[in-house]
């Protein structure tokens, strides 16, 4: 009898041996994903448009040590300096609300982060190695909330003008939110 | 019969010695800009500060304290860009200009025809990678005119030169690169055939500098910077600077770490004004980079002052300070107001300059001799300007520090006044100034220069001065060194103001109120509400038709309207540079415009 109870217990202080798994090795630049993502809902067809994703972001967006990083990074390459320390926006748009003008799927967001966007987005192919790229995305998906708040970085040293991370009320993109701000493009 | 000629005879008296009184009394206090920088008003508007001195002053009068409260809208014109519009429209030869945000449309509107028709219109096609690097909105400050020819700048870094008749290219020179990130978003002032123009640029670690294109041919005739060595800076034998601090070889080096002049700010992105008795141009430099003062110890030199330049050959004359070793982006660009006026008895040829850091100084502008500093805002950050050095003094406690939050600093990082320019009445001697009335938490963090993204190493949050406003409109008494009255706003005014001589004073709100307030009295006379913000800088013009009309581009924007104009998130404190969590309610009482508001009496 106690030995069953004493084997119940187990179970679940075993279970905390695991571990999570960290890579602290990067991969050389060389190593950059093909990520095919689409940057529209709308596909001839009637269908979804035909994406692939090498699933390399599950590994980043479920890992504290990826997504602490990330958040360190975004300052050290100056990410904070056009998204706002907060991730509120100033001369790019925010990272912290539902509104995704080129896609939130980790996947889209490396793609921006590499490709750079027409209207002021930086392309950092070649300047950022490929995973720190990955750390940034990871990072910046869980500024709106959307990775799991076990993971996420908790309350910063720095002036914090709102919740950490890990206590932020999840925004899940939503379908509107891919036009430009206010909808006015430049001519 | 009798009695009639004796009274009428008393009238005349009166009126004499009112008249002498005035004369006296123009003589005694009341600054007057010199006659070579303000010429007799022409009822057209050529440049966005009016003229030379920068008076922004009309002396057109139909529209009096009286009857602004009759005035209407004549025409509106959609500027077909929803940003916000800081710029002036100008006219010339029945003729209004107009000039957007990026991407930097000009329009031409015929003011002969009814409604004001479009003309022709000019797209500079400028580069969209500018828009990344543009720190403070996607803003333009206005087009100049000048023999048969509108100047104006591109966020991307080109002057081009339009035929004001036609709206045909004269000519284009690129001359920023958005790649170091450098934009351009001042007006570009037009003298002795030149076209003066700078960059804009100081929280990506720019190097700063000021450059005069031939008008005719747009090829580049001189080049200063406002760092590095005296060579390059155009500091020479000519160089006679007022205070001991600006005396030595090369200090554009060697006040600055090794090698940081090179990121090191300075630009020139606000107002020149040009003497051209003295033959010298006024131009401030914006602040050193990056922000975290930490990381550049020493004066910075020749960030944050006023240069006085030889305007053939950009040798400098002399320089000062406002702030040296800048600690909270104290950019020193705002307008020079030039004045003529007697200072403790003396004639003095003055500079007024109201500043970031809060003080309103008045300089001699033919040595750059400070000869008053006095605060408009609320300070804590500092407590004086010392006159025998020309030092600003500062508050030890309020010193940024890296990695800590320094409290309740007055004022805020765009200063106790920004670029908004300040008009001048020489009718009642006053300095009618928009500014500001914040505080902020200010903390140093460390900046890596990456060339093209920000140099700002500082995280920041604002908020209400004393007494829970956050803007004011202030009508500053220059002989009597003290304000004459005072309107709190609700939200900072970073509009431009226009006196005129029918006593009126115009500017507008963040909220979109078009105002008009006694330039006496600052009783409010008169008010229109546009479809969005206002942060623009209104002009006056006297229309084919021999009547009086007051112009206003409306749609926020700027730093403080980023908010609105870039969608940014409430939630976010430190969102554009900490402006957002002073403005957060600005989203719920306007949205993005971009649209001209052109008023006459019925």
């Amino acid at each position: 009898m106690s030995r069953r109870i004493l084997l119940l217990l187990l179970v679940p202080v075993l279970a905390a041996c695991q571990r999570e798994e960290r890579e602290y090795r990067a991969n050389p630049i060389a190593s950059e994903t093909r990520e095919t993502v689409a940057l529209t809902a709308l596909s001839p067809g009637g269908n979804e448009p035909v994406v692939a994703t090498s699933g390399k972001g599950r590994d980043y967006e479920n890992n504290a040590y990826h997504l602490s990083q990330g958040k360190r990074l975004f300052q050290w390459f100056n990410c904070s300096g056009c998204h706002a320390p907060g991730g509120g926006g100033d001369i790019g748009p925010p990272l912290i609300d539902d509104k995704w003008i080129y896609g939130a799927s980790i996947e889209q967001i490396v793609q921006t982060i590499r490709e750079g966007r027409p209207n002021g987005m930086p392309s950092f192919r070649g300047r950022v190695p490929d995973d720190q790229i990955w750390q940034l995305a990871a990072y910046v998906r869980s500024m709106s909330g959307n990775v799991p708040s076990d993971a996420a970085p908790t309350r910063a040293d720095h002036m914090h003008p709102g919740p950490s991370e890990s206590r932020r009320p999840v925004s899940p993109p939503i379908a509107g939110g891919d036009v430009p701000p206010g909808g006015q493009a430049p001519q | 019969m009798g009695r009639r000629g004796t009274a009428a005879w008393a009238w005349a008296f009166l009126l004499l010695l009112g008249c002498a009184g005035a004369v006296a009394a123009q003589e005694s206090s009341i600054p007057v800009p010199p006659a070579a920088a303000a010429p007799r008003e022409d009822g057209q508007w050529v440049m966005p500060a009016k003229n030379y001195a920068s008076t922004r002053y009309s002396e057109l009068d139909e529209i009096k304290t009286d009857n602004v409260k009759g005035l209407q809208v004549a025409f509106t014109f959609s500027m077909g860009v929803n940003r916000g519009q800081e710029s002036a429209p100008i006219v010339v030869n029945n003729t209004m200009y107009v000039v957007a945000p990026y991407p930097n449309i000009l329009y031409a509107l015929d003011l002969t025809q009814p409604g004001a028709p479009l003309k022709w219109r000019y797209d500079p096609k400028p580069e969209a990678a500018a828009l990344g690097v543009a720190c403070c909105d996607w803003v333009n400050r206005g087009p100049t005119y000048s023999n048969g020819r509108i100047f104006y700048a591109t966020l991307d870094g080109n002057v081009v030169a339009v035929d004001a008749e036609t709206g045909a290219e004269a000519w284009k020179t690129k001359l920023g690169n958005v790649r170091d990130g450098e934009t351009m978003t001042m007006a570009p002032l037009l003298a002795k055939g030149k076209v003066f123009v700078g960059n804009s640029g100081g929280e990506f670690g720019v190097r700063g500098w000021i450059q005069a294109l031939d008008e005719k041919t747009g090829a580049v005739a001189w080049k200063a910077y406002n760092t590095g060595p005296d060579k390059d800076v155009l500091i020479g034998a000519d160089f006679k600077p007022f205070y001991e601090s600006d005396k030595g070889q090369d200090l554009g080096v060697k006040t600055w770490p090794a090698d940081a002049w090179q990121q090191g700010g300075g630009t020139v992105w606000g107002w020149l004004s040009f003497d051209p008795d003295l033959n010298l141009l006024y131009h401030g430099t914006g602040n050193p980079g990056p922000w975290n003062s930490e990381q550049r110890p020493g004066d910075n030199k020749w960030t944050a002052g006023v240069f006085a330049r030889n305007p053939e050959t950009g040798q400098a004359r002399w320089f000062y300070q406002f702030s040296p070793h800048d600690l909270f982006d104290w950019d020193g660009i705002n307008e020079n107001v030039l004045l003529d006026m007697k200072w403790r008895g003396q004639d003095r040829k003055v500079l007024v300059r109201p500043e970031r850091n809060g003080f309103l100084y008045v300089l001699d502008r033919v040595s750059g001799e400070v000869l008053s500093a006095k605060p408009f805002h609320p300070l804590t950050a500092t407590t004086g300007v010392d006159l025998k050095t020309g030092a600003l003094i500062h508050n030890a406690d309020k010193t940024p520090q890296m990695n800590r939050v320094v409290r309740d600093i007055c004022p805020t990082a765009p200063g106790a006044k920004d670029w908004s320019p300040s008009a001048f009445s020489n009718k009642t001697g006053f300095l009618y100034m928009p500014h500001m009335n914040m505080c902020m938490d200010w903390e140093n963090v460390s900046a890596n220069y990456i060339a093209g993204t920000p140099y700002i190493g500082a995280e920041l949050r604002m908020k209400a001065g004393p007494g829970g406003h956050r803007g004011a409109f202030t009508a500053w008494d220059i002989a009597g060194e003290k304000i004459a009255w005072q309107i709190k706003e609700s939200f900072p005014v970073w509009s431009g103001a226009l006196a005129t001589a029918g006593d009126v004073v115009f500017y507008g709100t963040m909220e979109g109120w078009f105002k008009a307030v006694h330039a006496r009295t600052g009783e409010l006379l008169w008010r229109f509400k546009t479809d969005s913000g206002i942060i623009g800088q209104p002009t006056t013009y006297r229309g084919p038709d021999g009547h009086q009309y007051v112009a206003i581009i409306a749609g926020v924007g700027g730093w403080a309207g980023a908010v609105v104009a870039g969608d940014l998130d409430v939630r976010d404190g430190t969102a554009a540079k900490g402006f957002v969590n002073a403005v957060r309610d600005l989203k719920d009482v306007t949205t993005k415009g971009g649209t001209l508001y052109v008023f006459r009496l019925p």
